[in-house]
């Protein structure tokens, strides 16, 4: 009877073991396939056309230059690799400026051969209009059917994923936002972080070790969005007072908070491992005649190194996959970072922001996912050197 | 009596289901309709209505998986959407409940007060960088966003930008909360808000759009059509549902639910409510 309940136990953890691995393999597996789904989608949006007429010696446009066309920031063929010849712009909208409600039909079922008419008779057009309404592409040319290529993405510098005709999907802006706040996040934590761990561990007595360590293990169990709620009220506009800025959300405002909350991270796990250094070194080392200090950084320190930078850097995972208080304070503005002291944007705030109100499936959305699979990627390579770090030597 | 009892329990259920109905989608809207319900169930003893939020996305998504009953949404329907549904070979009705205004708004101690749609375009676009080119002090122009994805970013873009892109500076907030803290606390802040969030710690901007001179944010210039950033607020629902719902829109768009809508500070479909 033992044996049997001892087996089935035994089976039970086996199974957990399985299914846990399993599912977590499942996620993955669907973060790639979504995110992977990107580059599936067109530069255009689905089920439109960007028509030009045929006499113009354009052939093909990049997603960005059909952005700054429709901006209008490009207004001359010239630029975009054509002729002389002033751009003229024209969406679906435009239509009803051009022709009368009586011209177009009842039902607009003369819009398709109204819209061929205006893209005949201008040189310089360029049309935005739905695949369905152009069925008879005489005399016209549309933009060839490209794929989102892999290099716009990886290294494109603009966030523009709502854009009509082209959404623009360059993630540099965000990842270099995402790293550039943990970097300073964790250069703020560090000596902090490593000053209390070091305090606690070594200097202070029983009684305030009693007392400071729950404390510290406290800032642990706060909410992040009360993080970042603080960060908003406070640290933004005394960030901006004190620098006298235009504007207080900003880049320092965001590594503060990450800093604060991965301060506890770092603190118990290399207070941790300095508790642990054996009591025989540090006499022998005191017996040797080095004072408090030289024992301290001489014999507690390396030994308990590889438990201090994993502190480090589990701090670090935590900096760079927080959200919540980074969405309140950074600004979140989707520039190349060039300074600490202006609005950034980093990855898990785009996606908390944006996800909800995507269109399901559609190229926003996938975009959204490959973001996730970078930070999956970030992730990974931290914990394997946390790995690596803490399996080196004890 | 033991088979009363089983009939009356099937009843009951019955007639829950029968009323029961459940709306989700866009955040703008979502308080606006928890008014709406709240007052349609007051009225509608036996009736069930659950309102969650999530975004207009979600809400068009789960209409697409029947999860939801009516979607919220307060941009209208996109064609990847729209074309999603004919797949699935299900048409849509589109119902507007109301109309929102937007009303741009800057720091209290900033000396401009109107500005015309070229100037906003300039502003929003990163043309117009400094306070001093529309009139006020010298300062730099700190330009507020929600995020890309919202309604109220799209909405703003079409209206007053003409379907061009903001510039990729512009710091984008995730809630409307979020703008009006921002602006309060930014001196050369400028941002938009709906009107229903208007408060007096932000200043709002008058607004021309062409020679129609400039006109303030209100809910009176909104509904004379006189002030220009208004957009309308949608539900979706299913068309071979549409008897599910049907008490539930008819009441909005009756004058006791319009009356609820601009209470609440938006602008009713028709004139006179």
């Amino acid at each position: 009877m033992k044996k049997i309940l001892e087996q089935s136990v035994k089976y039970l953890f086996t199974a957990s073991g399985f299914i846990t691995s399993f599912i977590i393999l499942l996620i993955i597996f669907f973060l790639f396939s979504e995110g992977a789904g990107l580059f599936r989608n067109h530069i255009i949006d689905d089920g439109y056309v960007v028509a030009l007429n045929k006499s113009n010696p354009v052939n093909t446009l990049s997603a960005n230059q059909i952005k700054e066309i429709f901006d209008e920031d490009i207004t001359n063929w010239q630029e975009a690799g054509g002729e002389d010849e002033p751009i003229q712009v024209f969406r679906l909208s435009d239509l009803l400026s051009i022709y009368s409600e009586e011209e177009l039909g009842s039902e607009y079922e003369h819009a398709g051969s109204k819209i061929k008419e205006t893209i005949l008779q201008n040189e310089g057009i360029i049309a935005f209009v739905p695949k369905s309404l152009l069925t008879d592409t005489e005399g016209i040319k549309t933009m060839p059917d490209q794929t989102i290529p892999v290099k716009d993405v990886l290294a494109g510098t603009e966030w523009f994923p709502t854009a009509t005709p082209s959404p623009l999907f360059g993630i540099l802006p965000l990842l270099a936002g995402t790293l550039w706040v943990s970097f300073f996040a964790i250069l703020i934590a560090l000596p902090f972080g490593l000053c209390v761990s070091i305090y606690m561990s070594e200097i202070a007595s029983e009684k305030v070790r009693n007392v400071l360590k729950p404390v510290i293990e406290l800032l642990n169990g706060i909410p992040s969005v009360v993080y970042g709620f603080f960060g908003l009220i406070v640290i933004v506009p005394f960030l901006q007072q004190l620098f006298n800025l235009p504007v207080g959300e900003s880049g320092l405002a965001g590594s503060l908070v990450l800093a604060i909350m991965a301060l506890p991270t770092i603190v118990t796990v290399a207070e941790d491992a300095m508790r642990n250094c054996p009591r025989s070194m540090r006499e022998a080392s005191l017996a040797l005649g080095a004072n408090k200090w030289q024992t301290i950084y001489k014999v507690v320190i390396p030994y308990s190194i590889s438990g201090i930078t994993s502190g480090i850097v589990l701090g670090i995972g935590r900096a760079v996959g927080e959200t919540m208080a980074v969405l309140m304070v950074t600004g979140n503005a989707a520039v190349m970072p060039t300074s600490i002291l202006e609005p950034l944007r980093t990855i898990p705030a785009t996606i908390a922001a944006e996800l909800g109100e995507a269109p399901t499936g559609e190229a926003h959305y996938q975009s959204l996912f490959l973001l996730g699979v970078i930070l999956f990627f970030i992730t990974l390579f931290i914990n394997l050197s946390v790995e690596y770090i803490s399996s080196r030597k004890r | 009596m033991n088979k009363l009892n089983v009939l009356l329990f099937c009843a009951c259920l019955w007639a829950t289901t029968a009323t029961a109905q459940r709306i989700k989608g866009s955040d703008t809207v979502l308080p606006l309709t928890q008014k709406l319900a709240e007052a349609y169930i007051a009225n509608h003893p036996g009736a069930s209505v659950t309102v969650t939020g999530g975004g207009s996305g979600v809400g068009l998504s789960a209409l697409n998986d029947h999860t939801t009953d009516i979607a919220m949404s307060s941009r209208s329907i996109s064609f990847g959407e729209k074309m999603k549904l004919k797949q699935k070979k299900t048409e849509v009705d589109e119902i507007i409940i109301a109309y929102d205004a937007l009303a741009v708004i800057v720091h209290p101690s900033n000396p401009v007060d109107k500005l015309t749609r070229e100037q906003l375009e300039g502003i929003f676009r990163g043309k117009i960088t400094d306070w001093e080119e529309v009139g006020g002090n010298k300062g730099k122009i700190v330009v507020y966003a929600r995020e890309t994805s919202s309604g109220t970013y799209e909405f703003f873009k079409e209206s007053v930008l003409e379907n061009k892109n903001y510039m990729s500076s512009v710091l984008s907030m995730p809630a409307t909360g979020a703008v009006i803290q921002s602006v309060k606390q930014t001196k050369g802040a400028i941002g938009y808000v709906g009107l229903a969030y208007l408060n007096p710690q932000v200043k709002p901007i008058k607004v021309a759009y062409g020679n129609t001179g400039y006109y303030a944010p209100t809910v009176e210039n909104s509904i004379e059509k006189k002030y220009p950033i208004v957009r309308p607020l949608y539900y979706y629902c299913n068309s071979s549902d549409r008897e599910k719902v049907e008490g539930f829109i008819d009441f909005i768009l009756s004058p006791a639910g319009q009356q609820i809508v601009r209470e609440s500070g938006y602008i009713p479909v028709t004139n006179n409510p």
